[in-house]
């Protein structure tokens, strides 16, 4: 595998009044070329702001420490113009609301030519053609018809489609797509998962799905990364993730997950709460969850290779104790170990 | 299906809620071109027993919501009828009518948009049995820590304000308040769709539970289905406005009989990989319910339409018990079945 893009050590703090919050501690990545990763975690575990810091679109107030290598390019290091150069060319994004990423007030075809405009120096006539080329590729139909349609005028599943039809203006290397399909209806989800997968296949592109539903991810991704609390606790291949997820919090997670197994039976519940990041616990951040904490708990476990496939941040893990020089644990708890503890 | 194995299906057979044709229907102006209406909800039929939940899916602007609203006595159906416990909603005088709405509460999606942001939650959950001025002081005092136990929030939390707890927390208290009264059906409008994961978990055990213990209705409304799979006992699928299948859970899961509702199943996202997603996979978009296409409904999208769905609007089909849907062609492969299975038993016998 290829990086194209290469996370060292990255944290994210943002300033505020009475204290910063740290969103997102020490995280380290790669992802591949033509790949489709998939970031999962629950609500303000940090999957925005990692990949903003990747778009470098964070608010003044995020202040970004490691590396953020692009094609061995250091992100950070780049000039405020070099970066948007490199936006340009290489990156996009598409969101969760389409609604707020188009104008209201203009024709979904004029917009997408705008912004193949911004990327490309081509005449009026030219950009029209290739908004009108990429408005049919994510499937609008009659696309001259709905070229100068505004965007209310379609529904949420076709507004998304426009979006990534814009944001495909640049023939981008990274699609970063966050929550792209959280606000659409399951049918369409359907579909635009689909076109996301499809696009990947033709063009190669890089894409880093962000989704809360790990059934999303589980759809369309290569590799996964779960996220707990600013940290990313567990990378692995998609297939090996669900079968036999190893970390704690991965676990628990898709055992409090409503399943076709699980009928009539009472769903895992994680007793307690998510930290305050504005004064996370100073090791392992789902710590005072976890049934197997230990007192070496109280130190960041590192994401490290657990095996060449999957990495994992836990001292359960052999890997990871053995970066500090611990030996690995007598018997290692099996996946079926109980993970509810005390009242929720 | 013999008489025997029937009556052991037949539960309770008076419904705790029968709802019978409504209509819920929303006059919008359009321009220039004088007036229409939004067809929100469009002869609607269900039943729901005690201690049942009965979920009510679809596709957002199928009209789940406005269905859901009709049952609390929030909005006046256009037409139809609503009856609970046996009686007539509509007709109830209007001390039955409190009493209507002390017995159905309902349970919404955002729970801080039900919480009073300034009051502790111990009087969220207290106000209702002051203003049906339930028992004494003393007594509502006791009802309100009762509550909290019920639904698993800690005592110590009564003087906190809802902005000092966590989503689920925060449903919770929506939860305890909506029971304060004992009513005996809940509608719960997506109560769990704006909750993470783990937190989701909470709530659905929470109301599985009370389910078993309190033998309390539900009427659960919700778009994602593998939650609906989980607490169901049945299912009724809704498509613009209409339930275009209703029955057992397991049923609707496993052997649907109209094509939407297998569309529907289809695009679950399982989270497991190896379990590929749609076979069947949906085209276009949900139609306006402004003016509704004719025949079936679901013609311009279904995979499977024939020439009389653009004309013809299906009827109910009964497939079996409790389980029904409205489709030509899935009445018609039943037809043919049963006409299969008739002419071999004819053919054993003579
Ligand atoms: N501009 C900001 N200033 C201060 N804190 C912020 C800011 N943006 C986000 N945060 C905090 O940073 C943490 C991570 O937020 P982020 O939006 O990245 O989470 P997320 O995983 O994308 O969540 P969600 O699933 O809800 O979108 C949260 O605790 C959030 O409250
Ligand atoms: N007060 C209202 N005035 C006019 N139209 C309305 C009103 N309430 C609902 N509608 C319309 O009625 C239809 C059904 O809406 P409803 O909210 O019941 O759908 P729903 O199935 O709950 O959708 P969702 O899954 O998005 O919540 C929609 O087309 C909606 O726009
Ligand atoms: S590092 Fe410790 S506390 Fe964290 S998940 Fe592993 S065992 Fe649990
Ligand atoms: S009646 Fe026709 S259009 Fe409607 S669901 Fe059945 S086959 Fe499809
Ligand atoms: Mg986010
Ligand atoms: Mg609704």
């Amino acid at each position: 595998m290829t990086a194209l893009v290469e996370l060292r050590d990255v944290s994210v703090d943002y300033a505020g009044h009475g204290g910063s919050v740290s969103a997102v501690q020490n995280v380290s990545l790669t992802l591949g070329e033509n790949e489709t990763f998939g970031l999962v975690g629950e609500s303000g575990c940090g999957k925005t702001t990692l990949s903003m810091a990747l778009m470098g679109l964070l608010p003044s107030s995020a202040r970004v420490t490691g590396q953020l290598l692009f094609r061995g390019q250091d992100l950070l290091a780049m000039s405020e113009a070099e970066r948007r150069q490199q936006r340009g060319d290489e990156l996009s994004m598409v969101f969760q609301d389409p609604a707020t990423s188009l104008d209201p007030t203009f024709g979904i075809g004029y917009q997408v030519a705008e912004t193949v405009r911004a990327h490309r120096r081509v005449s009026r006539g030219e950009s029209k053609a290739r908004a009108l080329a990429l408005l049919r590729e994510v499937g609008i139909p009659a696309a001259e018809s709905r070229y100068a349609d505004p965007p209310h005028r379609l529904s949420g599943g076709m507004r998304q489609r426009v979006v990534i039809a814009a944001a495909l203006a640049n023939d981008p290397s990274l699609l970063l797509a966050d929550e792209p399909t959280t606000a659409l209806d399951v049918t369409i989800q359907a579909q635009v998962l689909d076109l996301l997968a499809e696009l990947q296949r033709k063009h190669g592109t890089t894409i880093l799905l962000i989704a809360h539903d790990l059934g999303v991810v589980a759809q369309i991704c290569d590799r996964v990364g779960v996220m707990y609390a600013g940290q990313l606790v567990e990378v692995a291949p998609v297939v090996e993730l669900f079968a036999a997820p190893r970390h704690p919090y991965t676990r628990a997670l898709l055992e409090a997950l409503p399943s076709r197994g699980r009928r009539g039976r009472s769903l895992r519940v994680i007793g307690g709460q998510v930290p305050d990041l504005s004064d996370p616990p100073s090791g392992c951040r789902f710590a005072d969850r976890c049934p197997h904490r230990m007192d070496v708990c109280a130190t960041v476990p590192p994401l490290v290779d657990s095996d060449s496939r999957r990495r994992i941040a836990c001292w359960l893990d052999p890997a990871t104790r053995a970066t500090a020089g611990l030996p690995p644990l007598p018997a290692a708890p099996t996946p079926d170990a109980p993970i509810a503890v005390g009242p929720s | 299906m013999t008489e025997q194995t029937r009556t052991v299906i037949d539960r309770d057979p008076a419904p705790l809620l029968e709802v019978e044709g409504l209509v819920k229907r929303f006059p919008i102006r359009r321009g220039l071109f004088g007036s229409g209406a939004v067809h929100a909800v469009e002869g609607v039929d269900l039943q729901i027993h005690a201690g049942e939940v009965l979920s009510l899916v679809g596709e957002s602007g199928s009209g789940k919501s406005t269905l859901g609203m009709c049952v609390t006595g929030m909005s006046t159906p256009t037409a139809g009828r609503i009856r609970f416990a046996g009686e007539d909603v509509a007709l109830a005088s209007r001390r039955g009518r409190a009493d209507f709405r002390r017995r159905v509460q309902p349970v919404f999606q955002d729970p801080r948009s039900s919480l009073d942001p300034r009051w502790p939650i111990e009087r969220t959950i207290r106000e209702p049995l002051d203003a049906y001025r339930v028992g004494s002081s003393v007594e509502r005092t006791a009802r309100v820590a009762e509550l909290m136990d019920l639904v698993g929030l800690p005592r110590h939390f009564a003087s906190r304000q809802p902005r000092e707890l966590s989503g689920g927390q925060q449903q919770r208290v929506a939860i305890a308040a909506a029971l304060a009264l004992r009513p005996e059906l809940l509608v719960a409008d997506e109560p769990v769709s704006a909750l993470d994961v783990s937190v989701q978990a909470q709530i659905l055990n929470l109301l599985d539970e009370l389910r078993n213990r309190l033998k309390l209705a539900l009427l659960f409304i919700a778009h994602d289905l593998s939650v609906v799979e989980h607490l169901s006992d049945r299912v009724a699928v809704m498509y613009l406005g209409r339930i275009v299948e209703t029955g057992p859970v397991e049923r609707i899961f496993s052997a649907p009989e109209h094509p939407y509702t297998r569309a529907l199943i289809d695009a679950i996202p399982h989270a497991d990989p190896g379990r590929k997603m749609s076979r069947i996979r949906l085209t276009g978009e949900i139609p306006s319910p402004v003016n509704p296409p004719s025949g079936c409904r679901f013609h311009p999208r279904c995979p499977v339409a024939v020439d009389r769905c653009s004309t013809e609007e299906p009827q109910d089909t009964q497939f079996d018990e409790g389980h029904s849907a409205a489709c030509h062609v899935a009445a018609a492969g039943l037809a043919q079945r049963r006409s299969i299975i008739s002419t071999i038993s004819e053919g054993a016998t003579s």
